[in-house]
């Protein structure tokens, strides 16, 4: 028996191909193309991480913009008061500051279900937006951050390089090796005896728990796992932003988070890093060519729930069932 | 004292506002089951027909106790808004799960929130000359505008107007019938339809009046509704979703708490609110008077 067992092996048959494309792409395309798709990438990582309580364990989070600004503030804290220019330790300071504000809050939040659960979510954010929006001393309230440039693996940007193409090579093969080590580790947690039991307390909250599951518990490790991946996530996106401002902590972007994920469908694995990337083209196109952008993400947004509440990898999943169908149907000459 | 008294004042009049806000969300939420994330910008639309009616109106020889009832044109055409939006996007989403409401009410408060810019312009509307044409009070030492009286005066009947419509009239007997158990009113023979239209159209009138009133005070500006749906959250969590005497407890601990955060401890005034629905929600989730 291989190593990797069927369904693996035809996952990883399908994600080769688009890990080499994102490989090469920065070859190809404009330097401007690869920052926007970084965005998406970094945006896709806090997607993985919404949809573990979303998409696998029922819990609708209204306050995920907590933990993807907790780790860009602590990346900014860090550079701030500690002078520490690495991206590691950046990072590290960022997984764990947002793995204790998930712990904590995840205490209190995994008590409750369905709305309960979102309000609390929403209103524990809302303590983080008003303490960054009000402590201007200490976050530049909404001035925000300003993060120079990390080293990455202890190699600082060249002298006079531009940072555009900085960022559009050696941070974005950054990001992206990040983005694929994160997906690979979320597959293998939803594939684990432990993702298994979240998708039963999803399922049938009763009967898990008489089939011995510690419903609480599981929930709460969930919780803090989808915090520490928005973590990771943000504070990936301070270098790519350059300044963190309390936007990224206000509910709004809770809800933005939720808008990609069901865009993407949050009934599948790969649903939100796909609504994740196109969310992010398509929120850049609209505040580019309209000031009223908003309201073409929600009319967007009414559309996909009235219409297409799969998202577009169910869309994509229906399709491609019709047309294999058809093909068996038709068996070519 | 007199401080004491102005400070009380205060407190009420905020009260008063979150009141009708948190009164509409709640009574939304009671009856149907839907948190709406959109009831911010109802109340926003709501501040700005009333000042865009009034503004074309000052000035042109309309008397003034007349203008302080055109404000009502406010609440009215966010109840109309209300009544077109229930049936055409709520609607098709009573038997899907929660998470599509939630959604598409977000949906609707990205779309309204560009309708108001599309359709006023990003500048602030006032109309400050009905808050300074009531002129203002002595009270002790300190003078006290006297709209902001009114505005607490408008708020207690709204409450008590509220009340008498849901418990001594008919259509509260089939609106609480409803909201206990939507199934058994339905197999008595009661329109469900027609009462869920009725109380989201009643929810909106409240925010729309809310914003009404607080327009000659504050103007209508942008972001509004966004801000007032979050103090909202915070009123109907401490009082219990569902609940108009939770609103109205809720929206006066709300309005004490702001009152003395603002003059004690601003800085984490904002925190405190949220933290105090937070803790509220974990000691009792279902509020104070909540029926979870």
């Amino acid at each position: 028996m291989s190593p990797v067992s069927g369904p693996n092996r035809r996952v990883l048959v399908a994600a080769g191909p688009i890990v080499v494309v994102l490989l090469i792409l920065p070859w190809v395309v404009e330097p401007y193309q690869t920052v926007l798709l970084s965005y998406g990438l970094v945006f896709a990582i806090a997607a993985l991480g919404f949809n573990l309580l979303l998409g696998y364990t029922g819990l609708l989070s209204f306050g995920h913009s907590a933990y993807f600004g907790v780790g860009a503030y602590a990346v900014a804290f860090t550079v701030k008061y500690l002078k520490v220019g690495s991206m590691e330790l950046l990072l590290l300071a960022g997984i764990l500051a947002s793995a204790l504000v998930a712990a904590v809050f995840g205490l209190v939040c995994v008590r409750y279900t369905r709305i309960f659960f979102g309000i609390l979510t929403l209103a524990l954010s809302q303590v983080l937006w008003s303490l960054a929006f009000k402590f201007f001393w200490v976050t530049g309230g909404t001035d925000g951050l300003r993060v120079p440039t990390p080293t990455l693996l202890g190699v600082s940007i060249d002298a006079g390089q531009d940072k555009m193409a900085f960022l559009a090579h050696r941070y974005y093969y950054y990001v992206l090796v990040l983005f694929v080590a994160a997906t690979a580790v979320m597959w293998v947690i939803v594939h684990s005896p432990f993702g298994k039991a979240l998708q039963a307390i999803r399922d049938n909250e009763t009967r898990a728990e008489f089939v011995g599951v510690q419903v609480w518990h599981y929930r709460w490790v969930a919780f803090l796992i989808s915090g520490v991946f928005t973590g990771l996530a943000g504070a990936l996106w301070v270098p790519l932003n350059g300044l963190t401002t309390p936007d990224i902590l206000v509910w709004n972007f809770s809800g933005e988070i939720v808008f990609f994920t069901v865009l993407g469908g949050f009934k599948t694995f790969a649903g939100p890093i796909v609504g994740a990337v196109v969310f992010n083209y398509l929120k850049t196109f609209a505040v580019g060519y309209t000031v009223y952008w908003q309201m073409f993400l929600g009319v967007v947004l009414v559309t996909l729930v009235l219409a297409l509440p799969t998202g577009i990898m169910g869309m994509v999943a229906r399709l491609s069932q019709k047309w294999s169908q058809k093909w068996k149907r038709t068996p070519a000459p | 004292m007199d401080t004491l008294l102005i400070h009380i004042l205060n407190s009420l009049l905020y009260a008063a506002v979150l009141f009708l806000i948190a009164g509409g969300l709640s009574l939304i939420y009671g009856v149907m089951h839907i948190v709406n994330l959109a009831h911010g910008n109802l109340y926003a639309f709501g501040a700005f027909v009333a000042a865009w009616t009034v503004g074309l109106l000052v000035g042109g020889g309309t008397p003034t106790p007349v203008l302080y009832l055109v404000l009502l044109a406010g609440p009215v055409v966010a109840a109309a808004l209300g009544a077109v939006l229930e049936p055409t996007l709520l609607r098709p989403l009573y038997q899907r799960p929660e998470e599509y409401q939630l959604l598409i009410t977000f949906g609707l408060l990205l779309i309204l929130e560009d309708l108001i810019r599309l359709i006023w312009g990003p500048y602030p509307l006032s109309v400050s000359s009905l808050f300074e044409g009531m002129g203002s009070l002595n009270i002790g030492e300190s003078i006290y505008p006297t709209y902001n009286l009114a505005v607490i005066v408008v708020g207690g009947l709204a409450a008590v107007g509220l009340w008498a419509f849901i418990y001594r009239t008919q259509f509260g007997v089939v609106l609480r019938a409803t909201s206990q158990n939507m199934r058994m009113a339905q197999a008595m023979g009661v329109n469900v339809n027609r009462v869920y239209v009725q109380a989201f159209t009643l929810g909106c009138f409240m925010a729309g009046l809310g914003g009404a009133i607080v327009v000659p005070q504050q103007g209508a500006v942008l972001g509004m509704g966004v801000d007032a749906l979050i103090l909202a959250f915070v009123v109907v969590v401490i009082g219990g979703l569902g609940s108009l005497e939770g609103a109205l407890v809720g929206a006066l601990m709300v309005g004490v708490v702001r009152e003395l955060g603002i003059n004690l401890f601003p800085e984490v005034e904002l925190a405190v609110l949220y933290l105090m629905a937070a803790v509220v929600l974990l000691i009792r989730p279902a509020g104070q008077f909540g029926r979870a």
